[in-house]
């Protein structure tokens, strides 16, 4: 354990920036959460009915979690506890692979461990910058629900909820970084206990019984063999179960034991199961420059559309319920009104609800553009661009596999929302609503596509940071862009705000051409530009 | 035509690092070309720019009689290319990484393919994240001497190779020039060079310092000559084309011009000869010839450090 400390900081300094960005984020999104309650719910009839509405909901139960009563605060931690914990289990978990099997990976940590360096010091540093950052969460978390008015215990309590997901999917990245030797490989298993944990702890709320009073749910078994379960099961505002903070410690102590114990016992470099051999000979589907970017893009693709689809039949199937609840409750009708005024509760829902997962199915868009930018950036661009595929020829593919790709994802969250809503209702002229929604959203995103295209062509070190910035201020302008009252010249700055209301309102084709005359000069000015640049190499 | 390289003038900027600084470089059909110097003398930006990566800030580039700019694709069928440090996707296979770049360029002869995956010893099941740097390389370089072309631009092809796969690799780039190939062969191990070149370049700060066959640059440097005399040598520093000497009793160790070489036989043999070896010049030298104010400039910084 030599040296521990001396790599506690040398990791805090390379994680300067991106820890900060996860802790400030985090927090804002709990603050955001409580802050859309607070303004939605604003009578007591209004948080019995969400509550109600909460509690009974099978969808609910399974996306949100455990109803914990009508006051703001349980809600608002309850509903956005599977994004702050997800979020927080991710940072904390990709730190440890970082700062361990991924410095294995590059040969940093054989240097680093030449030195006078302990054998278990790198992953010991790894373990106490996760568990730290996930403290900070947790402050960041607690300070920005308290600071809502929402009162002071609660907050601390879904803070320590929130750092404590994290601390246990800290000690499973740990064990995993032992387990497999490449980052990739302990990345992947983290996410995939991730979402065995989700899974978990949605059959045990699902399958959980409504209290009396029906405002609350008490959970199933289940839900107890999950971290983000246990996360849930603090129920801040209603319980606050302060003694949970044992089982995550308890938790996370033991996994970084286990992890630990296995590091002594493996070589620098090797992991517990090797990575799998593949074909020596290339498939013929692989040769050709369409057949190489779709291997790289097909992965992302899928993963996309499986969650995408998912999210359209969970929002999809809720819609008559969310219907009757949306004609009750008069703030979130006036809310939702300032999309269409007048326009029927049931389509200004679908319409709401496609101008989220519309932002949300960009965020493919963005991701898997930047894939373009990491294979410059990462050299493996450049053996290709030297045999006999031009620039235009290398970037079109991957342009028209992506926009291709966001049409699918989009198309299918609308389609499958449209049949989980028909398959409940009978319902099949709502069902094409969702549809139209979604296929509407396409030429906005593509909008945003042809400016990360763009981005690329001209000034290719701001892709990244660009890319997200724009998908997170259309993100913002979506949904906040009411309450936060924004300039209208502003909305009008995001492709989305141009997007017709379909179905709340007529569709109308001149923004849509608008926006693909605009993604398709922008992208135009982004190959010309990637065609008359130098080509960026590492080293 | 019988140039397969040829640039005039040419020049490259990144900011305000001058990378390179009016470059002529020519190199004929059929060489094997050494394109020699230290770690930023400017040999891959060179390399890139023949293949139309980057563009030129300055000056003319031909390669194969075509522009490599303007006509990259074209080109790139003609021509393959090694890197020095090769990038690879990490779920591919070593051997899907060879197909999928020997496909992209187009020619691609899969018995010799085969041959060489055999030759290098490599495993091409496994995934390229499981590779080392040794054989990440042998990747790119079956990937690239594969292909059935005229021009094979090598960037320091062989760094993180072993001394059996070094051997191999000579081997093979015999058999591309056999073959009518044409090799430009970017290094610093003056060895590899020494054994495989027809002809070298020496770039120095972006331009070319020395260039020519190797026969007649060793001709411009001096032989080592060491002999035992019957007489000892009496102050051979003084004869003419001798520029260092050392004489302890009747052995002597004497550097002489290339020129001068017969007159100081002749001298030597009049003092009796009983023993005469006589090393030519290395590439070494030569290089040191041009890269020795910096070698003394770099041993001037180092003495404070060693005298504290």
């Amino acid at each position: 354990m030599t040296a521990t400390w001396r790599l506690v900081r040398l990791a805090l300094r390379r994680d300067r920036i991106v820890l900060v960005v996860w802790v400030v984020a985090i927090a804002g999104l709990a603050w955001g959460t409580v802050q859309s309650y607070v303004s939605l719910t604003q009578t007591e009839a209004d948080r019995i009915a969400a509550a109600a509405l909460v509690a009974s909901n099978p969808l609910s139960r399974v996306f949100d979690g455990p109803a914990s009563g009508p006051s703001v605060g349980a809600m608002s931690m309850n509903d956005g506890y599977k994004i702050l914990g997800i979020l927080t289990a991710l940072m904390a978990a990709q730190a440890v692979v970082r700062h361990s099997r991924r410095d294995e990976e590059t040969g940093r940590a054989e240097l680093v461990g030449s030195a006078v360096v302990g054998r278990r010091a790198p992953l010991a540093a790894a373990v106490v910058v996760a568990l730290t950052a996930c403290v900070a969460v947790g402050v960041g978390v607690a300070l920005a629900v308290g600071a809502t008015g929402v009162g002071w215990t609660g907050a601390w309590a879904g803070g320590m909820a929130v750092a404590g997901a994290g601390w246990v999917f800290a000690g499973i990245a740990a064990v995993a970084s032992q387990v497999f030797g490449t980052s990739r490989g302990a990345n992947g298993a983290a996410a995939g206990a991730l979402g065995a944990a989700f899974v978990l702890r949605a059959i045990g709320d699902l399958t959980g019984h409504v209290a009396p009073g029906g405002l609350s749910v008490v959970s199933a078994w289940p839900s107890w063999l999950s971290p983000l379960g246990w996360g849930q099961q603090v129920r801040p505002y209603f319980l606050d179960r302060w003694w949970i903070a044992g089982l995550f410690a308890g938790t996370t102590l033991l996994l970084v034991l286990v992890a630990a114990a296995l590091r002594g016992r493996r070589d620098l470099g090797t992991g517990m199961v090797g990575a799998p051999h593949g074909p020596a000979r290339a498939p013929a589907g692989l040769l050709s420059t369409t057949g190489m970017t779709w291997r790289l893009q097909r992965g992302v693709l899928l993963v996309w559309v499986a969650a995408m689809a998912t999210m359209g039949a969970a929002f999809g199937s809720v819609g008559r319920t969310f219907a009757d609840y949306v004609a009750g409750n008069d703030a979130m009708r006036a809310m939702l009104e300032t999309i269409a005024p007048g326009a029927a509760p049931l389509d200004l829902y679908q319409a709401f609800l496609m101008a989220f997962l519309g932002v949300a199915g960009t965020g493919y868009t963005v991701q898997a553009l930047l894939r373009m930018r990491a294979e410059e950036q990462e050299g493996r661009l450049e053996p290709v661009l030297a045999t006999a595929v031009g620039r235009a020829c290398w970037l079109t593919s991957h342009v028209l596999v992506v926009g291709a790709g966001t049409a699918l994802v989009l198309g299918s969250s609308g389609l499958v929302g449209g049949l989980a809503y028909g398959a409940l209702t009978d319902d099949w002229s709502g069902a094409s609503g969702i549809l139209g929604a979604a296929a509407v959203q396409v030429p906005a995103a593509l909008a945003l596509a042809g400016l990360v295209v763009a981005v690329f062509g001209l000034l290719p070190r701001w892709t990244s940071p660009v890319a997200w910035f724009a998908l997170a201020a259309a993100l913002v302008m979506g949904q906040l862009g009411e309450i936060l009252e924004l300039p209208q010249w502003l909305l009008d700055v995001s492709p989305f705000t141009h997007v017709p209301a379909v179905p709340a309102e007529p569709f109308a084709a001149a923004p849509l051409l608008w926006l693909g005359a605009a993604a398709l000069a922008l992208g135009a000015l982004g190959f010309a530009a990637f065609r008359r640049r130098d080509l960026a190499i590492p080293g | 035509m019988d140039q397969a390289i040829e640039t005039r003038g040419l020049t490259k900027s990144f900011g305000r690092t001058v990378a390179l600084d009016g470059l002529d470089l020519v190199v004929e059909r059929g060489q094997v070309h050494g394109f020699l110097g230290p770690n930023g003398a400017g040999k891959s930006t060179t390399i890139r720019l023949l293949l139309g990566l980057l563009r030129a800030d300055g000056g003319k580039a031909t390669v194969l009689g075509a522009d490599p700019w303007r006509d990259a694709v074209t080109l790139h069928r003609r021509l393959a290319y090694v890197p020095g440090d090769v990038a690879l996707w990490p779920t591919l296979s070593g051997g899907e990484a060879i197909d999928l770049l020997c496909a992209l360029r187009g020619s691609v002869d899969r018995a010799r393919r085969d041959e060489l995956v055999d030759r290098f010893a490599l495993d091409p099941t496994k995934r390229c994240s499981s590779y080392s740097k040794g054989n990440r390389q042998k990747v790119a370089i079956v990937a690239g001497l594969a292909a059935d072309v005229e021009l094979f631009l090598l960037d320091e092809p062989t760094s993180g190779l072993d001394p059996l796969m070094e051997a191999v690799f000579r081997d093979v780039v015999r058999e591309i020039t056999a073959a009518g190939g044409t090799v430009l062969l970017s290094s610093h191990i003056l060895a590899e060079a020494e054994a495989l070149c027809d002809a070298v370049s020496i770039i120095r700060a972006g331009r070319i310092v020395e260039t020519g066959s190797l026969a007649a640059l060793r001709h411009l440097t001096r032989t080592t000559l060491h002999v035992t005399t019957r007489v000892p040598l009496d102050r051979p520093e003084a004869w003419p084309g001798v520029f260092g000497a050392e004489v302890s009793d009747r052995t002597a160790r004497l550097e002489v011009g290339a020129d001068d070489l017969g007159g100081v036989i002749e001298r030597i043999a009049a003092h009796g000869v009983v023993t005469l070896t006589s090393a030519p010049p290395t590439l070494e030298e030569l290089f040191l010839r041009h890269y020795g104010d910096a070698l003394a400039r770099l041993d001037g910084e180092r003495e404070p450090a060693v005298t504290r």
